[in-house]
C-alpha cells in the first residue's frame, strides 16, 4: 500500500506537467483511435463481403455492361446456386451533395442472394408488386427523413433525366457491418425507360451478383463462366465479392497507407512526449530512489514504482482517449456518414489503443528506470542537495 | 579483548576522474567496538563520507575488509548486501532525505515494509520511534510541512525502526540550527547509551564531535594515528 501511495503520488507531484502529458496521451489516443477507424470504415466493404459470392462483370472494364441475356447462361453453370443482376445508377436527391449508392437490381432475386438487408415482408411485398418501387437503407431514409410512401424523385447523371420513385420498403442490416445508407429499386422500371430514352443501353446488365454452392468453389465457378464468354464480343471477368471490393479500395491504397502511418506517427510523437515527462521526474527524484535502495529496497522496486508511474499517467490518458473515441465517431458518422457509411469503432481499434499505451508505458520508464536502479547510491544521493 | 564490532583492514578506495585515478582512502585500518560512538572528522576530500558509506555497504572498496557484527560485507553480492543493510543499517543524512509524498509515520513505517510485518504492526511500531524522537503528535504532516531538525528526528525515527546493529550518520547536524542540532546530538547520544547502538558519524563541527567516545581525522585519505 505505501508503495502503491508513493506511485500514484508521485505520478501527481509536478500537476501541470503530468496533466500535459495525459492531455497529450488523450489527444493521440483519440487520434489514432478516429485514423484506425477510418482505415477500418474504407475497408468495410471488403470486410463485408460473403465468400460464397461472386461478381461479373465485363472484363475491359466495370464501366462496360453486360448483356442481360448472359443470366441464363450462368444461371446453368456448375456450381452457380443463384443469379442476379444490377446497374449502378449513380443519381443524387435534389442537389448533387446529396449523393448515395444507388442501383437498379433484379428485386427478388438480389434480396435472395443479398440475405444480409433485412425487410419486413409486407413491404417485401410491396416492393416486389410496383414497378417504380424502391428500398431504403435506414440511416438513408432518416438522413432526408422519408417515409414509406413517399414518391421520391433521383437526379440522374449516367442516366439523365428525372427518375421518380416510390418508397415501398426500409431496410435494416443483419448486423453493424451492413451498409444501410443503399437505394434499390427495380431494373425493369430502368430497363423499360432505357428501351425507351437509349436503346443501346438497354437490356444491358452492369455487373451480375452469383451465389455459388460452396465458398471453396469459388475459383473452378469463375473460371467457368468467363470460359463460357470467352471470345465474345462481353468478355466477362468474374471474381470473389472481397476482390471486386478491394479492386475500388486498392485504388486509394497509398491514401490509406498514409494515414494508417500518421496514426503511428501520433503514437511515436507522444511517446517521446512522455519519455521526456518520466526522464525529467525520475532525474528530479534519483535521490529519492537511491534513499529507498540505501533502505533495502532492490533494483526491482525501483522499477515497478517507474514503470507504474509512467502506467499511471499513459493510461489515464490513454482510456480517456479511448472513451473520448465513441463521441467522436458518432460526431464523425453523423458529419461524414455519407462518405462512410459504416463507421464502428471496433473492438481490434480498442485493443490497439491500449497496445499503443503499453508500448508507451513501457517506452518511456524503461531508460530512466535503469538509471534510478543501478546509478551508483553514493552519487545518486548527491543529488538530494 | 573482545572482537570490535566493526573491523576494517587495508582499506583502500579512488574514483575516476576525468580520465585519472584519484585515490580517496589508502591502507585504512579501523576497530569500533560494541557500543562505540565514533566520529569522523577531516577537512572536504579527505575520505570522511567514503570511509562511511563503504562501512554502511552502500560503495564498494577496491581493496582490504570489512566485517561489522562479524559479516564480511565486502565479499557479499549486491543482492545480499542491500538485504543486509535493510536489517543491520540505519541511515542519518545531512538532508534528511524523507520521501516527499509521505507523511512523517509513513516514512519511519517504509523501512519496515521489508521487514514482513502486518500493516498494524508496522503502524505500531513506527509511532513508537515517532514518540521516542517526541514527534507523536506530528505523524501526520508530510516532510514539507516539518522543520529541518522535525526533519531530522523523523530520518533518526527511520534509521532505527528496524532496530539496526549500526547507525551511520553523515553531518546530521550540517543543516540545522545550533538549537536542532543539540537536540539530534542529545537524541544520538541517548540511542547509543540507552539503545547500545554502535554509531559512527562524520562531522566537521568539533563541537559535534565531542558527543563521540572516540574521535578520528582523516588527512587526504590516511587516517590519523588512534589516540
Amino acid at each position: 500500500m505505501l508503495l502503491l501511495k508513493i506511485l500514484f503520488r508521485n505520478a501527481f507531484r509536478h500537476k501541470l506537467r503530468t496533466i500535459l502529458t495525459i492531455l497529450g496521451m488523450t489527444i493521440a489516443i483519440l487520434a489514432f483511435g478516429i485514423l484506425r477507424t477510418v482505415v477500418d470504415a474504407w475497408y468495410a466493404g471488403v470486410e463485408a463481403s460473403q465468400a460464397n459470392r461472386l461478381i461479373t462483370r465485363n472484363a475491359i472494364s466495370l464501366t462496360f455492361s453486360l448483356p442481360i441475356s448472359y443470366a441464363e447462361k450462368i444461371r446453368q453453370t456448375e456450381g452457380v446456386e443463384k443469379v442476379s443482376w444490377g446497374n449502378w445508377f449513380g443519381a443524387y436527391y435534389k442537389e448533387e451533395k446529396n449523393f448515395f449508392a444507388n442501383m437498379a437490381v433484379d428485386p427478388k432475386s438480389h434480396l435472395e442472394i443479398v440475405d444480409e438487408l433485412i425487410l419486413d415482408p409486407a413491404e417485401k411485398s410491396e416492393y416486389f408488386k410496383d414497378r417504380r418501387g424502391a428500398i431504403a437503407g435506414r440511416k438513408l431514409a432518416e438522413r432526408f427523413g422519408w417515409k414509406i410512401g413517399d414518391i421520391i424523385t433521383l437526379k440522374g447523371t449516367i442516366y439523365p433525366g428525372d427518375w421518380d420513385f416510390v418508397l415501398k420498403g426500409i431496410y435494416m442490416g443483419r448486423d453493424e457491418t451492413v451498409d444501410e445508407s443503399i437505394f434499390l429499386f427495380h431494373w425493369d422500371y430502368f430497363n423499360e425507360r432505357m428501351k425507351v430514352q437509349n436503346p443501346m443501353e438497354a437490356d444491358q446488365a452492369g455487373f451480375y451478383i452469383i451465389e455459388i454452392e460452396r465458398p471453396e468453389m469459388a475459383a473452378a465457378v469463375s473460371g467457368r463462366i468467363d470460359a463460357i464468354f470467352k471470345n465474345s464480343l462481353a468478355e466477362t471477368l468474374t471474381e470473389t465479392e472481397r476482390a471486386f471490393q478491394l479492386s475500388f479500395v486498392s485504388m486509394t491504397e497509398a491514401i490509406m497507407m498514409a494515414i494508417q502511418l500518421v496514426s503511428v506517427v501520433v503514437i511515436a510523437i507522444i511517446m517521446a512526449v512522455s519519455a521526456n515527462t518520466m526522464a525529467m521526474s525520475v532525474r528530479e527524484r534519483l535521490a529519492e530512489y537511491a534513499t529507498m535502495r540505501t533502505l533495502g529496497f532492490g533494483a526491482g522496486t525501483v522499477f515497478l514504482l517507474i514503470f507504474g508511474e509512467s502506467a499511471v499517467i499513459t493510461f489515464t490518458g490513454a482510456l480517456a482517449g479511448v472513451a473520448l473515441t465513441f463521441p467522436a465517431a458518432g460526431l464523425f458518422r453523423s458529419e461524414l456518414g455519407q462518405f462512410f457509411p459504416i463507421f464502428i469503432v471496433k473492438a481490434t481499434t480498442i485493443w490497439l489503443d491500449l497496445g499503443a499505451a503499453l508500448v508507451v508505458s513501457l517506452v518511456s520508464a524503461v531508460v530512466p528506470a535503469f538509471r534510478a536502479a543501478t546509478a551508483p547510491i553514493n552519487s545518486a544521493l548527491r543529488r538530494a542537495v | 579483548m573482545a572482537e570490535p564490532f566493526v573491523k576494517i583492514r587495508n582499506l583502500s578506495k579512488s574514483y575516476w576522474r576525468g580520465g585519472r585515478q584519484v585515490p580517496v582512502l589508502a591502507g585504512i585500518d579501523i576497530d569500533v567496538a560494541e557500543g562505540e560512538f565514533l566520529a569522523l572528522m577531516g577537512p572536504s576530500g579527505s575520505g570522511k563520507s567514503t570511509l562511511l558509506n563503504l562501512m554502511a555497504g552502500i560503495d564498494n572498496a577496491d581493496t582490504g575488509t570489512i566485517e561489522i557484527g562479524g559479516v564480511e560485507i565486502t565479499s557479499l553480492t549486491e543482492a545480499e548486501l542491500t538485504a543486509w543493510r535493510s536489517d543491520n543499517v540505519g541511515f542519518i543524512f545531512q538532508f534528511y532525505n524523507l520521501v516527499p509524498v509521505l507523511t512523517a509515520l509513513e516514512n519511519v513505517e517504509l523501512p519496515l515494509v521489508l521487514q514482513g510485518l502486518s500493516r498494524k504492526e508496522r503502524k505500531e511500531r513506527a509511532a513508537f520511534f515517532l514518540g521516542l524522537v517526541n514527534l507523536s503528535e506530528r505523524t501526520d504532516h508530510y516532510p514539507g510541512q516539518l522543520s529541518g531538525g522535525e526533519q531530522q528526528r523523523v530520518a533518526i525515527a527511520r534509521a532505527m525502526v528496524t532496530d539496526p546493529l549500526l547507525l551511520v550518520a553523515d553531518e546530521p547536524t550540517g543543516d540545522l540550527d545550533r538549537r536542532s542540532a543539540e537536540e539530534v546530538l542529545e537524541l544520538m547520544e541517548k540511542l547509543n547509551r540507552e539503545f547500545k547502538k554502535v554509531i559512527v558519524m562524520v562531522t566537521h563541527d568539533p563541537k559535534s564531535a565531542e558527543r563521540a567516545h572516540v574521535i578520528r581525522h582523516l588527512e587526504k585519505g590516511y587516517l590519523n594515528a588512534a589516540p
